[in-house]
Order: structure tokens, then sequence, then C-alpha cells
């Protein structure tokens, strides 16, 4: 099951500009949290800041308390084991090209070390599954690359990755907006289906999408958390004048 | 009041629970020893320190190495600077039986034999990489390419066997006569003719260092922006024009860069050089004349070197090709980056 | 249009007619060198296959060369001792060079430490081969007291290291950021991520920067000359000199002896088929090995 997400006076720099100020928050376990803005509103880096991926770049810093369930990332534990509990799909889809599709679901247990091939097995094809994926490549999973499959297909692909290695939470960057319509339509069907069990947190710059999959949803504007609530809440009634403003295309 | 009515929400796909719509798919929970599997692997923080640490090392060794090698020719030449001082670069003795060691001759070979295979060379590189980029046609370009790149995949001793055998006959029977015949007025040609000797290594030479200079001169001239060649063409310039106005002049620098690349080649030449040239430590105008460089008096002389002083002069000689070839590479390197900007143009 | 005077139309076509035949010209040029270069690079493997393919028999595979004055012999205990002393170089080299090249692509980016090791690789590079040797008689085999073809090994090695660093380190650059990102996201640590991620998206053209660094050395004389010296029978300890196909054929090339020269070209050719063939496996294996991504 999937784990619940405080955030308190998050803070995070990229080199000299202050791209999150003061970010409180509370995210629910096991329900589909969306957050939206206008690019470069800080949304991205908030979803970076939540698995550690921020500070990976080495100009990059973040300061502030996050919980997951009841670790505190920033205190307790070293990055590489924030990220092992923790899921991410990329905006574009990154399956790793040299590998079988079957060696890319099972990456992140394998190259930590899981040898038991018979649970590989059995993972490779639930995670696969609860992707939606299984049926189009169960003949070739060991045959095709990973790259070779087509653009939507690997986005499942990558989801299926990361659902292997049973997470948390499961933090998705803008992961339909490299997709055509159809695939989109199936990336957000899966994630209908998934946040029974995951805490999905998913950065988009669709509010139809938006209000298509979550339950809350966030607005953030220039590195500010603006406002935070219930989605038919925001984008029915909102209580911030700036976020009717953004939902209803008076700006930006 | 608010009524934000730009997105049009049907009832439907407003989930207040998680359960509401959707196709339903049975969602297997993955087992549950994967979690506590990968939650009992440390962080890896030793295994990440000393993996870095063994790469650090490896790198580091290409440091020590350099500094290894530079240190130990100093030390093993300390002999011969300290007997002969700056005069063994300008002194023409070279007597082991009396122990006068300097390395004039060597220089001398060494310089007139590279520049002269560069004067051969670049007008003939410059020509076929012209030819391969702005005239030839594509089908052709490729097995072109492919045979000048095997020109540098082959070994200097097998030129150097070559050049025994074909070159220098036909230097001594065919292209020395004539050159003797035509241009023996000027006083490079004279002197009896064996065929071997400068010239012919710096045929050998040329032969080698073209690969080089060819396909580094190419990269340079490939990194020249199309819309400079289409800015000269819409002008109403011939190919010709177009690749004097735009190509040579915007590549000029790398060009030069590749032709000292190849010339650092040249100087460091050793096996092919040493099997034509004669090894004569002498000064002579001729061309003809057999005449011998830094890098083969030590293929040829220091496995058989007697006596302290003897071995110092010749680690001397080597220290010397060491410091110039660093120069001249650093050189040549810094004018083709400067063109390329990090565009591979790395040396064969 | 009529008005232009007529000489003017004269000299424009006057100059037309100058530019286009300076047109021709240089393309006659350019045309004209590119044959001239491919003559003697066809002369010299035409020339190579006609006389080695004569020389070659099965003795030579076989046998160990004949005393002077003899008829027959071989060479098969230099191509063993090749064998041997490029088998120790790659064991050395390749791992050195492969690593330094992980250091400066994936730790040393942006580093003084990086650019300062960048910079010794390229001087390196441009060491000539025979100031390698000299370093390396000074210091093995003057320690050793004795010539031995673990000295000929270690500087073929240190002469194999910077061209596989500096392939290593372009060919990890090609390695997109977003699949490292991916394994990072996944909790993978970073030595696994660079082991099994990007040095294996990356290994055909490491594999081939390494096969480019063993065919440059693999006809290096000049480095052989006083560590691993040469010897005229069989030898397969790496204390002792050891024979190797290009010091053999430069000792029999100015030899005065007809039967040595046709154990040169008989040599000469196997090492270039050595070099091409290895090459070509080297290229065919990497390329069927590792899955083919499609960009």
């Amino acid at each position: 099951m999937g784990a619940d997400i405080r955030v308190e006076n998050l803070n995070a720099w990229y080199g000299q500009t202050h791209t999150l100020k003061d970010i409180n928050l509370h995210i629910p376990a096991n329900h589909a949290t969306a957050l939206i803005g206008p690019s470069g509103c800080g949304k991205s880096t908030f979803v970076r800041c939540l698995n550690r991926m921020h500070e990976t770049n080495p100009i990059a810093r973040a300061e502030g308390t996050v919980r997951i369930g009841d670790i505190d990332i920033y205190k307790d534990a070293a990055p590489v084991e924030i990220r092992r509990r923790i899921g991410m799909v990329f905006q574009r889809p990154n399956p790793f090209p040299t590998m079988s599709i079957y060696d890319n679901v099972a990456s992140g247990l394998k190259l930590n070390g899981f040898r038991n091939k018979r649970v590989l097995d059995e993972v490779v094809e639930r995670s696969l599954k609860s992707a939606a994926l299984w049926d189009e490549v169960k003949d070739d999973l060991k045959k095709k690359s990973g790259a070779s499959i087509s653009g939507g297909q690997q986005q499942r692909l990558c989801i299926a990755r990361a659902l292997a290695v049973d997470p948390e939470v499961l933090l998705m960057d803008e992961p339909a907006s490299a997709l055509d319509p159809v695939s989109t339509a199936k990336i957000e069907d899966l994630i209908f289906q998934l946040k029974s069990q995951y805490t999905i947190v998913i950065v988009t710059h669709n509010m139809q999408q938006a209000a298509r999959v979550a339950e809350h949803t966030g607005f953030f504007l220039t590195g500010t958390l603006v406002e935070f609530d219930k989605t038919h809440k925001i984008f029915t009634n909102p209580s911030d004048k700036r976020t009717e403003d953004y939902i209803t295309g008076r700006f930006g | 009041m608010n009524e934000p009515g730009s997105i049009q929400l049907p009832q439907t796909i407003l989930p207040e629970r998680s359960e509401a719509t959707g196709p339903v798919v049975e969602v297997i929970k993955p087992p549950s020893i994967i979690r506590s599997f990968l939650q009992s692997k440390s962080s890896g923080k030793f295994a990440d320190g000393a993996f870095q640490g063994m790469m650090v090392v490896c790198a580091m060794s290409i440091f020590f190495i350099v500094l290894l090698i530079l240190s130990v020719l100093v030390l093993n030449s300390k002999l011969s600077m300290h007997t002969f001082g700056w005069k063994f670069f300008t002194s023409s003795a070279w007597d082991p039986n009396v122990g006068d060691f300097g390395a004039l001759p060597f220089i001398w070979g060494t310089v007139v034999s590279s520049l002269l295979a560069v004067c051969l060379a670049v007008p003939l590189a410059l020509c076929v990489s012209i030819f391969l980029l702005e005239i030839c046609p594509q089908w052709l370009r490729g097995p072109i390419a492919f045979l000048t790149e095997m020109l540098a995949a082959i070994p200097s001793v097998i030129y150097g066997l070559w050049a025994i055998f074909v070159l220098v006959p036909i230097m001594r029977d065919n292209v020395g006569p004539l050159l003797q015949k035509y241009l023996g007025w000027t006083g490079f040609f004279g002197g009896p003719n064996f065929g071997v000797g400068m010239l012919t290594a710096a045929v050998i030479l040329a032969i080698m260092i073209f690969p080089v200079i060819s396909s580094i001169s190419r990269d340079v001239m490939k990194a020249v922006p199309i819309h400079q060649r289409e800015a000269a063409l819409a002008l109403g310039a011939t190919r010709w024009e177009m690749i004097r106005m735009s190509v040579l002049r915007n590549a000029r620098i790398g060009i030069v860069g590749s032709v000292i690349l190849g010339l650092g080649r040249a100087l460091g030449e050793t096996m092919a050089v040493t099997m034509v040239i004669g090894n004569h430590p002498d000064i002579s105008k001729s061309l003809f004349a057999p005449a011998t460089t830094l890098a083969s008096v030590i293929a040829n002389e220091f496995s058989e070197a007697t006596g302290d002083l003897y071995v110092s002069a010749l680690i001397e000689i080597g220290l010397a090709l060491f410091i110039v070839t660093i120069v001249v590479n650093a050189i040549a390197r810094l004018l083709v980056w400067a063109v390329t900007r990090g565009n591979s143009a790395r040396a064969v | 249009m009529g008005s232009l005077p007529i000489r003017s139309a004269n000299f424009e076509r006057l100059n037309k007619a100058r530019r286009t035949v300076t047109d021709h010209f240089v393309t006659g040029l350019a045309i004209l060198s590119t044959i001239v270069v491919l003559v003697p690079l066809v002369a010299i493997l035409g020339y190579l296959i006609y006389k080695g393919a004569s020389s070659l028999n099965f003795a030579f595979f076989t046998h160990i060369p004949a005393p002077v004055g003899e008829q027959g012999g071989g060479m098969s205990n230099a191509i063993v001792g090749s064998g041997v002393v490029l088998g120790l170089a790659s064991l050395l080299g390749i791992p050195v060079g492969i690593g330094a090249g992980v250091y400066l692509a994936e730790y040393g980016q942006g580093r003084l430490l990086g650019n300062i090791i960048r910079f010794t690789a390229d001087v390196l590079n441009g060491v000539p081969s025979i100031v390698m040797g000299m370093a390396a008689f000074a210091l093995i085999v003057a320690k050793q007291q004795h010539y031995s073809a673990f000295a000929g090994g270690v500087a073929l090695a240190i002469m194999m290291v910077p061209t596989i660093t500096r392939t290593t380190e372009e060919m990890l650059a090609t390695v997109p950021h977003a699949i490292r990102e991916a394994a990072l996201g996944l909790g993978i640590p970073k030595w696994r991520t660079v082991l099994s991620v990007s040095l294996r998206t990356a290994s055909p053209g490491i594999i081939t920067g390494c096969m480019l660094a063993f065919a440059r050395v693999a006809g290096e004389t000049a480095p052989l000359i006083f560590t691993a010296f040469g010897n005229e029978f069989w030898s397969f300890s790496l204390k002792e000199p050891i024979a190797a196909l290009p010091l053999e054929i430069y000792k029999y090339a100015i030899s005065p002896y007809d039967e040595w020269h046709r154990l040169a070209w008989g040599g000469a050719l196997v090492l270039i088929a050595m070099i091409m063939v290895s090459v070509t496996l080297v290229r065919i294996f990497a390329n069927r090995g590792v899955l083919k991504g499609g960009h």
C-alpha cells in the first residue's frame, strides 16, 4: 500500500535561482494528486525533491522536511534508499536501450542485487499487466529491446519498471506530454486503476488531465504553492483569484 | 460568484472515490518480499566510494605514467646534460669511441625529413579532403575515405619493408635521375644516389602522415556551417570560389592544426625512417645523401650502447624528442579544438 | 537590357570563362591528387598480398626460424610471442583506459583533476613510440637486468591507455542523460548505474575504441626493440625475451638474406591479416551481442 507525504517548509534552489519557496503540503496516501501550473512554476522541481532527484544536479540544493510515511527523507536515509521506495516516471519515455523488455522491467530489482528468478518472472508479468502492456509484448519479452517499441508502449514500460520495485509512491512528471492522444488516454486509464494501490503524484500542464485523474490538485505559480484542495473545488470554486485566472485561461 | 466555466467537467470523471470508474482490471499487488528485500539493502555508500576510488586511481595513473616517463628520462640523461650542457644541441660530433656527443645531425635529419614530408603531404591531403567533401559522388566517398584510413592502420615496419624493396629501387632508378637531370643545378640533388637517404625517408613519411592530415582537415572543413557555403553560392560563386571563400577561409586555423599534428607524427616516426634513411650522422645539402634522425639513432644504437655517457646522451635525445612532440601536439590540438569546438576530431 | 556596352558584355563573358576554367582546373587537380594518393596505397597492399602470399606455407605457421643459410623455417614463435605481449598489454591497458574514461565522463566533468587527466592523456598519446620503449627500458629492463616479454607488454599497455580513455569518455558522453536518471530514479547505486547502464549502453563504441588501440599497438616495433627484444626460439615466459612479429619483420627486412626477406613478407601479411581480422571480428561481435537500441 502507499504512504502519505508531508512536506514542511520546503525550499529549493537551482544555482542562484530560488525555485521553490516554503512549500507546505499533505498528500494523502492511495490517491492521485495532480500538480498544475504554467511552465517554470516549480512543479517539476517539487516532485524531484520528493525522491531527492533534484540534488543529482551539482548546482541544485534543497532544504526543509519531507516525510514519506514515517521517514524523513532528508534526514533518515540515503538518497538511494529513498528512491527505492518511490517510483518515478519521466516526461520522455526513457527505457534502457540495451536491455530487453523483460530486463527493463526487472532492472530495479536485478541491478539492486535481487536474484530469485521465479519471483522476478512473476513480478515482471504482474508489473506489465498492471501497466496494461502485457498483452502487447508477452511474446517477445526477451527478444525485443526496450527502445524498439512505440513511444506510448515505452512510457507504459517505464511505468511497469517503476511498479516492479513495489513503490509506496509513484511520481509522474508530465508522463503523457510526449505522447499522442490515444497513448495519453491509456496512461490516464492506468493512473486511474493504480491509484488505489499507490500514492500517485502527477505533474501536468494539462488541466483536463488533472481533472480526469486526480482527487486533489495543487496549483503552483512562480515557486509557491498557491492553492491545494480537492480537484472538484479547484476547478469549480477556487478560493484564490490567481487559480481562477489560470484555469479559466485568462492568464499564462 | 466565480463561474470558471472554461473547462467542462463531466461528473463521471470527477472521482471522489478511487474505485469510481474505469474498466476493471485485476491489479495484483506485487509480493511484499520485494519491498522488504529492497529496504534491507544498504545504501551502497561503501561500494560507491570504492568504485569511484578505483576510477580515480585509473585516471591518476595516466598522470603518474607521464610524470614517471619524464622523470626517468631527465634522471638518466643528467650525466650527458652536465657534460655537454646546451652545446649538446649545437655540436655535430658523434663519436662513441672518444665519448664526444652532439645531437645536431639528428636534429637536422629529423627537421628536414619531417618538413619535407609535410610539404609533400599537405597539398595532396588538402586536395583529397576537398575532393571527398565537395566533389566526390556520394557512392565513392565511403570507399575512398575507408582506403585512406587503411593507410593509417598499416604498421610503420610494413611501410619500411615496402619502402626497402619497392620505393628505394624506384627512387634510385627512376625518380633520382630525373631530379638530378632537371633540378641538379639547385645542388639539392647532387652526389651519388643510392636510393637510400633523406628524400626517400621524406617520401615514406609523407605517405604515412597523409591520413592524419587528410582525416582531420576533413573534420575541420566539415565543421564549416552549410549556410556559409550557401552564402557564397548565392552570390554566384563557382564551386572553387565557394571552397576558397567559405570553406578554406573558415577552416584555415584547423587546417593548420591538422598540418602541425601531421608534423608531430613525422617527428617521432621511427621504424620506416630508420629502414630507409641510411643512418649516417652527416649534415649534407644533397637530399640523396644518407642522414639520420633523433628517433632512428635511438632505434639503432640504444641496445648496443656501452658506457654511461653514451647511454645518457641517447636518453637526452629521447628527452628532447619527447618535449618537442609534446609542444607540437599541444599547439596542434589547440588549433583543431578552436575550430571544431569539441566535435570529435580525434587523432588517428 | 541592350543598353550595356558591348565591351562590358565581352569582358563579362571572358571573366566567366576564366572562372569556369579555374573551377574545372581545381576539380581536375583534386581528382588527380586523389588518384596519386590511392596509387601507393594500392601498391603497398597489392605488393604485400602478392609477396606475402607467395611466401606463406604450412611451415611458416608451425616452425621457428631456420638458421642463416638454411631454407625453410617459419615464424610460429613470433606469432605466439606477439599474442603473449599483446595479451598482456590488453590485460593491463584496457581496464586502466576504460577506468580513466569512466572517471572523466562520470565523475570528473568540469573538475580541475578531470582537465589535467584529459590533457596528460593527450600528451601520452603524442609520445613517440621509441621514447616509450626507452622509458620502459629504463624503468623495467634496467632494473631487472634482462629483457623481458613483461617489459614489452607494459610499454604497449601504456600506449593503449590514452586512446581507450578518450574513446570511452566520448562514448559515455553520448549516453542520454535521461537513461542515467531512469536508473537513479530506481534507487540503483551510482557504481551499478555506471557499469550496467552507462557502460553497457556505450559498449559498442568502447569496444571499437579498444580494438583501434589494439590494432595500433599490434604493429608497433619501436617500443619492443629494447624491451621484448626478440628471440629465435620458443618462449612463453614473461621473464624471458620474446619474439614478436613486428620485431622479426624489422630484423629480417634489413638483413641481406633472400630467405629472410621471404619470411619478412610473410610475417607482414600475417600481421596485417591479424590486425584486420581482429578488428572485424570484434565489430561483428559487438553489433550482434548487444540489443540494438532504436532512437
